[in-house]
């Protein structure tokens, strides 16, 4: 047998497993998710088919904007807020040689937890005073409670902070690996030339971290788009809630599903969710693209 | 002068500051993990004591959340769950990774491109179909239920293609004059040479199936099958307003990935590094 016969036969062979498993449990998954997505199908019945009418239901339907909206907040505020403070600390951080590893692992450690158990950390966190350690530091100072949790208001925020702070070591972590990618020579130069601290971020190192910044940007976008944990967890009671003001699209899908068991309805929701997350992705190549 | 002795000769009061600043940072952030031991010890009637140091300090919460058997039933699954997943994750990724930076054969860059192509499907879109696959093959409230999605992933094929890229061809070539098969040079010659980023991936698989909530809630019915973050959710929901028994639940859920974060904090620190400059 000829060399790169027998290669070919070893490949094939290493792979029939894999080839399998990604067809039988991702591709065909993924295409059986847009053919629900037309169908209405309460896991009883036969399904059947209805075309876009699910579609039709969904834009129609206020609670579906309500979350599309809630969902981007977390997006549009959770992403810029994490990537400036993980920036600023990354950056001192990498100047820092006394203990930078005992600092670098306070920052990094929530990343590692469990979200559910820290999300019931900081549920307990935000209860009225006496419990809730924030308010009651808020009564001390003498500012007048918070119903963290229970405010339309103030729900969405109280749950993004928990989703910045867990997510933040990672992204520190990240910066930093990126900040150590420059070499020393730009900055000695730049001295040379007799450019300031300010000078040598804004010409130097900010310009040099764009890839950097462009994959955290993706992928906390990402995080943010399935959020999921944190809500379920912080809201338990009445998940999403209250009126749903807290409510992520990954929560709306998981009740349209397994609560209502509108499997055909949820799966024209995951299909909304995968187009927002592939247009992203999209985003980041195009973004890239001049470095390829 | 060494890098170690330069703050000592000449303490420059900006670099105090800084120092400082990330510090309190620092506390800041794990103030979350520190309150959450505090209250798991302190007895129920001084949970409104909001000081961070207990006044008395007592173990009866860990004795009565552990005494109830739930807690360890559900460390044994996520710990089980989480050790096989991560062992077929590291032995098929890294296969497929192998095959696809050493093998010259016709689909090759078809193959690498559908698998890069499942980072773009979102796990929420496949949990449906996965839920009706389950149902039918009696894979609901099971620990193959819980595992079968995740025994291979597209991130790490790919993360460990780049790195067998790297392993030199008259490495495997002197191997095959030596008579060694195809599976022999992948096993004891290649995967030796990328230890690093096989612990990593490791790492990242372990606590990400440790940690994992959306699946396993949704193919897990019985309290018997539920692994430790959804056993917490509804131990916690259970315990209504008693903080000292859910946090406590939240510590034993905490404890195990800070001892592993304890043990191998280079090596993750270093997978996130490798992780993020390659993704």
């Amino acid at each position: 047998m000829s060399l790169s016969r027998r290669q070919a036969m070893w490949a094939w062979a290493f792979l029939a497993v894999p080839v399998l498993f990604y067809g039988l449990i991702r591709f065909y998954p993924t295409a059986q998710a847009f053919w629900l997505s037309l169908t209405d199908w309460d896991l009883m019945s036969e399904a059947e088919f209805i075309g876009l009418a699910n579609y039709q239901e969904m834009f129609a339907d206020p609670v579906f904007w309500k979350v599309f909206v809630n969902t981007f907040l977390y997006l549009i505020i959770g992403t810029p807020i994490s990537l400036v403070l993980s920036f600023i600390i990354a950056y001192y951080l990498d100047k820092t040689r006394l203990l930078h590893g005992f600092l670098r692992a306070l920052y990094f450690v929530p990343y590692i937890t469990t979200a559910a158990a820290m999300a019931w950390v900081w549920r307990w966190f935000y209860q009225p005073a006496p419990t809730g350690v924030i308010n009651d530091i808020l009564g001390s100072l003498g500012f007048a409670q918070v119903q963290f949790l229970k405010s339309t208001t103030w729900a969405l925020p109280s749950i993004l902070v928990t989703a910045v702070w867990a997510g933040l070591g990672f992204q520190i972590i990240i910066f930093v690996a990126g900040l150590r990618a420059i070499p020393t020579t730009y900055y000695e130069a730049a001295r040379i030339d007799g450019l300031g601290e300010g000078a040598i971020l804004r010409r130097i190192t900010l310009p040099l971290l764009k890839p950097t910044m462009v994959f955290l940007v993706v992928f906390s976008s990402i995080g943010f788009l399935r959020i999921f944990d944190q809500v379920y967890n912080m809201t338990s009671n009445d998940p999403g809630g209250p009126l749903n003001s807290t409510k992520p699209l990954v929560l709306l899908i998981y009740q349209t599903a397994f609560s209502s068991y509108e499997m055909g309805y949820a799966a024209a929701q995951t299909v909304v969710l995968f187009t927002i997350l592939l247009i992203v992705s999209l985003l980041q190549l195009w973004v890239m693209r001049d470095r390829a | 002068m060494s890098e170690g002795g330069h703050w000592m000769h000449r303490v420059d009061p900006g670099a105090v500051l800084r120092w400082t600043l990330l510090f309190l940072g620092g506390l800041i952030m794990i103030a979350p993990l520190l309150y959450m031991f505090s209250s798991s010890l302190k007895p129920g009637s001084d949970i409104y004591d909001l000081r961070l140091i207990p006044q008395t300090v007592t173990l009866d919460n860990y004795r009565a959340v552990l005494s109830d058997g739930r807690f360890m039933r559900w460390f044994l699954n996520s710990t089980f769950i989480a050790v096989c997943v991560t062992l077929s994750t590291v032995f098929f990724d890294s296969l497929v990774g192998y095959t696809l930076a050493k093998f010259r054969f016709r689909g090759r860059q078809l193959v690498f491109i559908a698998i890069l192509s499942t980072l773009m499907i979102p796990t929420e879109m496949l949990v449906i179909p996965w839920y009706l696959l389950s149902a039918q093959f009696g894979w609901i409230d099971s620990y193959w239920g819980i595992m079968f999605p995740g025994m291979m992933t597209g991130f790490g094929t790919f993360l460990m293609k780049q790195f067998f890229e790297t392993v030199p061809d008259d490495f495997l070539e002197a191997a095959r004059i030596d008579g060694l098969n195809e599976f022999q040079i992948w096993w004891r010659v290649a995967m030796p040479l990328v230890t690093p980023a096989l612990s990593a991936l490791a790492i990242f698989a372990f606590l990400g199936n440790w940690t994992a909530f959306f699946w396993p809630l949704i193919v897990t019915t019985s309290q018997e099958l539920y692994t430790l973050p959804i056993g917490l959710s509804s131990f916690a929901v259970e315990q209504a307003i008693r903080w000292e028994m859910i946090m406590t639940g939240a510590a034993l859920a905490t404890i195990p990935t800070l001892i592993v974060f304890l043990l191998l904090q280079r090596y993750i620190v270093r997978g996130v590094m490798l992780a993020g400059l390659k993704g």
